[in-house]
């Protein structure tokens, strides 16, 4: 007993901060609400809200990514604004207005650069991580897409309007720029394999899918799926599918369609088609349980209030169910016994097993879009 | 299958109709849907600004009918399929107005 008013007494006299409950910031996320310009602290094991941080800006969009030690985020908005968010001490730490319209970012391998990649004007913007100073400008003359961090400490990333890809190795100080041309019409995102070694790139102006060898000296575009739409009436779509959330189930990938109610199922290995699952609607995205077992998806207006679980073995649809209104995110957690759905227009975070499809509980978020658990920090690519 | 494709979307079309009506709704539909591409503050994302100095050059007619058939050979979808014409113009109004009377 007389250890713990020792103990007591040396904590008053440290400073208030220790004094408060120490903040493991593993089992953490982080929730955009878009409308609000605000992101909701969540306990991911608690299934609570901790707490609301305001101030961002445009958020229409938003998305982030973690430093290494899982202690801050770096918040892309819409607006341009690049803000780095404190969660432990609750706050922001810095904000750049770097842009006028910005569309994501990525964070490099070593954790000490942030990369944005901009709209308007076209290109992307490296910054130092601890401070926020601009540390290269890289102009593209294009609205870039698909900005992911890839091994080496470089960053890759797509040009919408002239369809090539760059990739910006910043190994040595200044970005040195490999360009690859030709990689198709309109790509409109990308992802990176979570070995960082394929760069896949989505096109809406053709039909196909474009991947390129980042272990390659130098690299040249590997068409995928060139005419996966042939022959099939064009769907309009009204709102671009994700790859960010792409899935690889085993062998496989799996990746949204554009223009088609279907996800498409490719060999990783020799990148060829190996099958097709018909979709409620056009998909937004196709998220894989980390174990890779279930595939999630989510669909694009009008019909988003409805999420389509497939069996990964079978391909088959298991489960459908209808969140509510306006579905536009999921996130696993880090081994996958559970996921959290944003219901933009419920204005409620839901959180699921995976296994029973139960609903566990509800989240209060005002317009939530996208759900950023700190697990993140480790992956290369997101 | 088309023409089955062709009625649930007719049908679709009658529900959304419903839910547009309101100038409050249909104002939503604008920011979070056209939002997706245009941004939510319609400034410009993939698809391009739409606020009414970006639109100056348009009337309410073509206007409307770029909402309702799209644009060929862009990512802009028609929308036909999810309003009718009388939303379409609304939609043509507020866009250009930056209000909705």
């Amino acid at each position: 007993m007389k250890w713990l008013a020792t103990a007591l007494v040396a904590l008053a006299m440290t400073g208030s901060v220790h004094a408060q409950t120490i903040l493991a910031t593993g089992d953490l996320g982080l929730v955009v609400e878009r409308a609000s310009g605000s992101l909701l602290l969540v306990d991911q094991s608690e299934r609570k809200m901790l707490t609301r941080i305001t101030g961002l800006g445009d958020l229409s969009h938003a998305s982030l990514v973690y430093s290494p030690d899982q202690r801050y985020a770096y918040v892309f908005g819409r607006d341009g604004g690049l803000t780095k968010v404190d969660i432990v001490e609750r706050k922001i730490a810095n904000r750049v207005v770097q842009s006028g319209n910005a569309i994501g970012g990525a964070i490099s391998d070593d954790g000490s650069l942030v990369a944005v990649s901009n709209y308007e004007p076209g290109g992307v913007r490296i910054f130092n991580a601890d401070t926020l100073d601009l540390v290269a400008d890289i102009p593209t003359g294009s609205k870039t897409i698909g900005l992911v961090d890839a091994p080496g400490k470089r960053f890759v990333f797509t040009l919408w309007d002239d369809g090539e890809t760059w990739i910006a190795d910043l190994s040595a100080g200044a970005p040195k720029i490999t360009k690859v041309k030709g990689v198709g019409t309109n790509p409109y995102d990308a992802l990176v394999t979570d070995d960082g070694r394929l760069y896949i790139t989505g096109l809406f102006g053709e039909d196909g899918l474009t991947a390129i060898d980042l272990w390659d000296e130098n690299p040249e575009p590997i068409r995928v799926l060139p005419e996966y739409g042939r022959g099939q009436q064009e769907m309009p779509v009204y709102k671009m599918p994700h790859l960010e959330g792409w899935a690889r189930a085993g062998r496989e990938f799996v990746l949204p369609a554009v223009g088609h109610h279907q996800v498409l199922w490719i060999n990783a290995d020799d990148l060829t088609e190996t099958g097709r699952t018909e979709t409620y609607g056009q998909p937004v995205f196709a998220m894989s349980r980390p174990d890779g077992r279930q595939v999630w998806v989510n669909f694009a207006h009008p019909l988003n209030d409805t999420i389509q679980v497939i069996d990964t073995p079978s391909k088959e649809i298991i489960h459908e169910f209808k969140p509510g209104p306006a579905v536009l995110h999921m996130e696993f957690t880090p081994r996958g016994h559970e996921v959290w759905v944003s219901v933009r227009d419920a204005g409620k975070v839901m959180i699921y097993d995976t296994h029973t499809f139960e609903k566990l509980a509800e989240i209060d978020a005002e317009s939530p879009s996208g759900i950023f658990f700190t697990s993140r920090a480790h992956k290369t690519g997101l | 299958m088309h023409r089955m494709l062709a009625i649930s979307l007719l049908f679709c079309g009658t529900a959304f109709a419903d839910d547009h009506s309101s100038p409050d709704a249909l104002i939503r539909l604008v920011h979070q849907d056209c939002g997706s591409c245009h941004g939510l503050t319609l400034k410009g994302g993939l698809g391009p600004d739409i606020r009414p100095d970006a639109l100056s050059h348009y009337d309410v007619e073509t206007l409307s009918e770029v909402v309702l058939d799209g644009i060929q050979g862009t990512a802009m979808p028609p929308w036909r399929p999810l309003m009718s014409e009388a939303e379409a113009k609304k939609i043509a109004e507020y866009l250009l107005q930056g209000e909705l009377k």
